[in-house]
C-alpha cells in the first residue's frame, strides 16, 4: 500500500478547493498556501527516500490492479521533478504574496495556482497515458485562467492564441491515444512498453509515436515554440515565473517518459527527429534571445533555448547524456524561476521593459544586480553554479556518441544565452543611474527574499551536486532500463 | 421593449419540474444503467439555466441563494473526499465500497459510496455550467 504517492497531487488539490471557500480572507489563504506547499515538498522528500530503499513505487487507484486500473508510479526521475517544482512554487508564492494585487488574490489566484500544481504533479506521477492527458488538461485549464486573469487587452490577445494552440494539441494528444489504443489495446505505460516490445515497433507505431512527439513538442516548446514568447511575457511576474519554470518541463518530462519507456525501438527515426528539432530550437531561440530589446522577451527565448538543450540528452539517450538532462532539468526549473522573478522585479522598479531605457540599476539595488549576475552565470553553465554539471554531462554524452553537431550547437547556444543576458546586465545594471536618490523605490523584502532563496538554491545545487547524485543516477538507471519500471508496475503480487 | 413571455413563464413552471426530476432520475439510475453524475448534473443545470432565462437573475437568486462557484467547489470537495475517506480506512485511494442496509421505508437497499462520489460530480457540473452561462450572460 503506497497511499502516500497520491499526496503530492491530493494536498494541492484539497488546498485549492478549500481556498475557494476562504476567498475573502487573503491572510488565511496565504497561510494555508505556504503550509500546504511545505507539506507537499516534505512528502516528496520522504517518497524520494523510500524509492531509494524500495525501488519504483506504485499505487493502484481503488485497488484495481494494472493494467486494468489507473495508477500512480513514482520513480526517482518523477519525484525529483515533483520535489523541485514544489520548492520553486513555494518560493514563487512568497513572491506573489507581496506583489500580486488584492483584486487578483480575491479572484481565485491562489486556487488556480494550486490546481496548476495538482496538474503538474499528477502529470509527473501518472503511469497511464490517458491519465496523463487528464493531468495535462487540469494543468492547462488553470493556466488558461492564470494567463487571462487581470484582463488587460494584451493578455486576452495572447491567451486566445495560447488556448487555441493548446486545445489543438490536446486534440492531437487524444487522437494519438485513440490510435495507440486501437493498435495495441492498452494505455498503461508499462503494459504498452511490454506489448510494443513483443510485436516490434512497426512503421504504424512509429507514426503514432510521431503524433505524440508533435503533441509534446507543442507543449514543451520544442521547435513549435511560436506561441511561447508571447504568452509567457504578458501575465504578472509571479505567473510568468511559474509558467517559465514548470509548464514546458511537463512536456519535456512526458517526452522523456514516452521515448525512453515506450517508443525506444526506432531511435534512428524518432530520436534523430528529436535531435533535428532540438538543434533548430536552439538556433531559433538564440536568434530570438539576441534580437529583442524587451527583457521579458529575452527571458522567454532563454526558456526556448534550454528546452532544445535538455532534449539533446534524450536525442542521444546514453546513460551520461540522460543524467545530464536530469541535472539540467532540475537546475532549469530553479534558474528560470529566478530569471523571471528578477526580470519582473526590474520592470516593477523602473516601469520600463526595454534595455535601452534602463541604466545603472546596480547603484540603487546592488543585491538585485548581483543576483542577476549569478542567474546569468548559472544559465551559461559556469562552475560552481548548478548549470555546470548538467552541461558537462550532456557534453560528455555527445562526445561519447560522436554527435559533434549537437555538441557544437548546444555549447554555442550557451554562449548566446550568456551574450543575451550580458546585454541586459551591461545595459540595465551598469552605466549612469537613471533613478535619482529621491525617486528611489525601496525594494521590499518580500520581493527580494524569494529571488535570494532561488539564488541560494542554484549555488547550493552547484556546490552540493553530490547530494542529489544518488537520486539522479537512480533516475537514469530507470530511464535507460525500462524493465525496472515495467517490473514495478506489472508485478501484481504484493 | 418589454418582451411578453407569459407563455414561456407558464410552461417553464411545469417543464423545469420535469427537467429536474429527470435529472435526479438519470443521476440515480447511473449506478447500474446509462446515466450518472455528469449527465444528471448537465440535465439539472439545464433546468437552472431555463429558470434564469425565463425569470431575471434577482428572482432566481432569491429562490436559490447559492453561489454556484462554491457549489462547484463543494462538489469537487465531496468527490475528492470519498477518495480521502478510503485513505482513512487504510485502503487504496479512491477505493469505493457498498453494503446492503435495511431501511424503514425502502426495505432492503444497497447503499454505495460511489453515489457520494457521483453526487460530487453532479454538483461540480451544475456549479460550473451555471457559472459559465451566467458569466457569458453578464457580458451581453
Amino acid at each position: 500500500m503506497n497511499n502516500i504517492l497520491v499526496l503530492p497531487m491530493l494536498i494541492p488539490l484539497l488546498t485549492g478547493i478549500i481556498l475557494v471557500f476562504i476567498r475573502s480572507n487573503v491572510k488565511l489563504q496565504q497561510l494555508l498556501s505556504i503550509v500546504s506547499i511545505i507539506l507537499t515538498a516534505t512528502v516528496s522528500v520522504y517518497i524520494l527516500e523510500r524509492i531509494q530503499r524500495e525501488g519504483v513505487l506504485r499505487l493502484d487507484f481503488g485497488g484495481w490492479k494494472p493494467p486494468y486500473g489507473i495508477l500512480f508510479v513514482a520513480d526517482s526521475f518523477s519525484m525529483l521533478l515533483v520535489l523541485t517544482s514544489s520548492i520553486v512554487t513555494g518560493i514563487i508564492l512568497l513572491y506573489a504574496f507581496s506583489t500580486m494585487g488584492k483584486a487578483y488574490k480575491q479572484m481565485f489566484f491562489y486556487p488556480f495556482v494550486f490546481f496548476l500544481i495538482t496538474g503538474v504533479n499528477s502529470s509527473f506521477l501518472t503511469g497511464d497515458l490517458f491519465n496523463l492527458f487528464v493531468s495535462f488538461e487540469v494543468m492547462l485549464l488553470s493556466s488558461y485562467a492564470l494567463i487571462a486573469l487581470g484582463g488587460r487587452k494584451v493578455q486576452l490577445m495572447e491567451s486566445i492564441k495560447y488556448v487555441a494552440v493548446n486545445v489543438l494539441s490536446s486534440w492531437f494528444f487524444l487522437l494519438g491515444i485513440a490510435y495507440l489504443y486501437g493498435t495495441v489495446g492498452t494505455l498503461n505505460m508499462a503494459h504498452l512498453s511490454v506489448r510494443i516490445a513483443e510485436v516490434g515497433q512497426s512503421p504504424l507505431l512509429t507514426i503514432i509515436s510521431l503524433i505524440f512527439l508533435l503533441v509534446f513538442a507543442l507543449k514543451a516548446g520544442l521547435l513549435l515554440y511560436f506561441w511561447l514568447p508571447g504568452s509567457y511575457s504578458v501575465p504578472p511576474t509571479a505567473v510568468a515565473a511559474l509558467f517559465g519554470a514548470l509548464l514546458t518541463k511537463v512536456g519535456i518530462y512526458a517526452m522523456f517518459r514516452v521515448f525512453t519507456l515506450i517508443f525506444y525501438h526506432e531511435p534512428s527515426i524518432t530520436h534523430t527527429l528529436i535531435a533535428v528539432m532540438a538543434v533548430i530550437t536552439m538556433i531559433g531561440g538564440s536568434i530570438g534571445a539576441i534580437a529583442y530589446n524587451d527583457i521579458r522577451q529575452i527571458a522567454t527565448y532563454n526558456v526556448v533555448i534550454s528546452v532544445g538543450f535538455i532534449l539533446i540528452g534524450l536525442a542521444l539517450s546514453t546513460n551520461v547524456a540522460l543524467q545530464g538532462s536530469i541535472y539540467y532539468l532540475v537546475h532549469d526549473i530553479i534558474v528560470k524561476a529566478l530569471l523571471f522573478l528578477l526580470v519582473g522585479t526590474m520592470i516593477y522598479l523602473t516601469g520600463k521593459s526595454k534595455i535601452q531605457e534602463m541604466s545603472g540599476l546596480i547603484r540603487n539595488y546592488p543585491v538585485l544586480g548581483w543576483l542577476f549576475f549569478i542567474a546569468m552565470l548559472s544559465l551559461a553553465g559556469i562552475p560552481p553554479l548548478s548549470g555546470f554539471i548538467g552541461k558537462v554531462f550532456i557534453g560528455q554524452g555527445a562526445i561519447e556518441s560522436e554527435s559533434y553537431l549537437l555538441l557544437g550547437v548546444g555549447f554555442l547556444s550557451s554562449i548566446f544565452v550568456l551574450y543575451s543576458l550580458l546585454r541586459i546586465f551591461l545595459n540595465c545594471f551598469w552605466g549612469e543611474t537613471i533613478i535619482s536618490e529621491d525617486d528611489d523605490k525601496p525594494l521590499k523584502m518580500g520581493v527580494l527574499i524569494p529571488s535570494v532563496l532561488l539564488g541560494l538554491l542554484t549555488i547550493g545545487l552547484g556546490l552540493g551536486a553530490d547530494a542529489i547524485s544518488a537520486y539522479v543516477s537512480d533516475a537514469t538507471r530507470t530511464l535507460t532500463d525500462p524493465s525496472i519500471y515495467i517490473r514495478a508496475v506489472l508485478n501484481t503480487i504484493e | 421593449m418589454k418582451v411578453n413571455d407569459v407563455i414561456l413563464q407558464t410552461v417553464s413552471k411545469i417543464v423545469v419540474f420535469i427537467i429536474l426530476t429527470f435529472g435526479v432520475e438519470l443521476f440515480l439510475s447511473g449506478h447500474n444503467n446509462p446515466g450518472g453524475g455528469f449527465i444528471g448534473g448537465l440535465v439539472l443545470s439545464s433546468g437552472f439555466v431555463l429558470l434564469y432565462l425565463v425569470n431575471d437573475m434577482e428572482t432566481v437568486h432569491f429562490g436559490i441563494p447559492f453561489d454556484f462557484k462554491k457549489v462547484a467547489a463543494f462538489g469537487v470537495l465531496l468527490a475528492v473526499g470519498t477518495g480521502v475517506g478510503s485513505l482513512l480506512f487504510g485502503s487504496e485511494f479512491l477505493t469505493q465500497t457498498a453494503g446492503h442496509f435495511n431501511l424503514p421505508v425502502f426495505g432492503e437497499t444497497e447503499l454505495s459510496t460511489v453515489t457520494l462520489f457521483e453526487a460530487g460530480v453532479a454538483l461540480t457540473v451544475v456549479g460550473v455550467v451555471v457559472t459559465i452561462i451566467l458569466s457569458i450572460s453578464e457580458d451581453v
